[in-house]
Parts: C-alpha cells; structure tokens; sequence
C-alpha cells in the first residue's frame, strides 16, 4: 500500500519561526560541507605545494594572498570556528545537558559570536600585526 | 530465478500485507547497530578540537610561513606526527560528516548507494594524496 500523497511528511524549513538553534543547526552542516569540500582541497593543495618545491609554493602563495584567496582563507576560518562551536554545543546536548529554552538559544547565539570574533581577531592580528 | 517477480527492490513506501512501511516496523525496536558511526563521529570530533587548536596556535607560533620554514617544521616529531593525524583525522571526519548528510538528503536506495561510494573513493583518494604530500614533505631528499 502506497502512502497516501496527501499527508504531509515531516514539516520542512519552510514552516517554522526561525530561531537562533535552527540557524545555528544548519550552519553547522553548511560549514561542515564547505570544509569537506573547499577545505579538504586547500589542505591537500597546501601540502603538495611545500612537497613540491619552491615554484609549486610560490604558486599556492600567490593564490592565497590574492583578495580572492583571502576571502576563501578568512572563510574557511570562519567555517572552521563556527563548526567547531557548535560542534561543541553538539557534544553538550549529546549528553542531555543544555536543552532548557533560554539556555539553549544562548548557547546558539554564543557559538555564532564566538566564531565572528575569534575570525575577526585572528585575521585582524595575522594581516595588521604580523604582515 | 525462483520466488515473486516483485520482489527485486525494496521501496521505502510500499510494504505488502496492507501496511505501511512504518506499520511495519513499529514495534521491533532499534536496528541494534549503527551506533558506532555516530560514537566514531564524536570521537573524531573530540580529537579535531584538540589537532585544530594545535594546527591554528602552532601556525601562529612559526617565525613565518616561507616554503624552508614549514618544512622544516614538518619534518620535526612534533610537527609531523599531530600533523598526519590533523589530516587522518579531517578525512575520517568529513567522510562520517557527509555520510550522515547522504542520508538524510538521499531518499532512493540507489542514490544513497551511489553517493555514499562517491564519497568514500574521493576521501581515501585525496586523503592519501594529502598524506603522501606530508611524507614527502617529512622524507624526501630537502628541496
């Protein structure tokens, strides 16, 4: 017996009020899959490039200190931390702590400040004090 | 070629005897495994909080980032060795990551079959050749 078309299936983003645990949710596939893809390659590109020699550094060099390399780098950093946060919130739910209302949006909210500043503090400290 | 011909492939939403798929299974409890994919993703997961707090801090911590100085970090104990488990341990992770968005995306039985091979041959095949790069890098004749 078919199911019948009629019944909805489970209710899809399309339905609920947004809130800060949903968002934070789906950034952390988004970001997961940004980092499994764009940073995978990136990582695996970097370490034949010093595996390679001097020209095939140069070239990965050049690419990453282009404004488009440095948007891609400062996002993947962003994506690293903000994956890493919620990843963290993940494992505080995964043992059944931190479902409270209140408790739970303020964790989402923390993961999403924590991830800006941390970016924009490493970024600011790599390009104005150390280049 | 014995038995009924509609037998060939199972359909998600179609299960004989008048019930639905969910008639049918409600009631038998859990599959009794799957579990250790979601532990192994919680391990790795642990385990990259820790490498990537070392990969970041250890980044920031070199003199500079020229070709000559990575290497040479690269090539020392404690570059190399957190370093191959950083990338071992990113693969192992993306794989058990995007596995677990394979199927919940993937309805078809074929498709969650194709995407689950597609995914596993790209992250052993690139993660190999990370690794190979990295001992290279650690190994090979110094450039």
């Amino acid at each position: 017996m078919a199911r019948n078309i009629n019944r909805p299936l489970s209710p899809h983003l399309t339905i609920w009020k947004w809130g800060p645990h949903m968002l934070v949710s789906i950034l952390h596939r988004g970001t997961g899959m940004a980092l499994s893809i764009a940073g995978l390659v990136l990582l695996t590109w970097w370490l034949l490039a010093i595996a390679g020699g001097a020209a095939s550094y140069k070239t990965f060099t050049e690419a990453a200190t282009h404004p488009l390399g440095l948007f891609v780098l400062i996002g993947l950093t962003w994506a690293f931390l903000q994956h890493t946060a919620s990843g963290i919130r993940h494992l505080i739910m995964d043992v059944g702590a931190g479902f409270e209302l209140n408790t739970n949006k303020t964790m989402a909210y923390a993961t999403m400040a924590a991830s800006l500043l941390l970016t924009l503090a490493l970024w600011a400290y790599i390009l104005l004090v150390r280049a | 070629m014995t038995g009924p011909k509609q037998m060939g492939r199972f359909d998600r939403n179609s299960a004989p005897e008048g019930k639905t798929a969910l008639g049918k299974v409600r009631g038998l409890g859990s599959a009794r495994h799957g579990g250790e994919h979601w532990v192994r993703e919680r391990v790795s997961s642990a385990a990259l909080l820790l490498l990537g707090v070392w990969f970041i801090i250890s980044l920031l911590l070199l003199p500079d980032l020229r070709m000559d100085t990575l290497a040479e970090w690269l090539r020392s104990p404690l570059g190399f060795v957190p370093m191959a488990l950083f990338v071992y341990l990113c693969f192992e992770h993306s794989l058990e990551g995007v596995k677990v968005i394979i199927d919940d995306y993937q309805g078809d039985d074929g498709g969650r079959l194709f995407w689950t091979i597609v995914s596993l041959f790209l992250h052993v095949g690139v993660g190999a050749l990370a690794l190979f790069a990295l001992a290279r890098i650690a190994f090979g004749a110094s450039a």
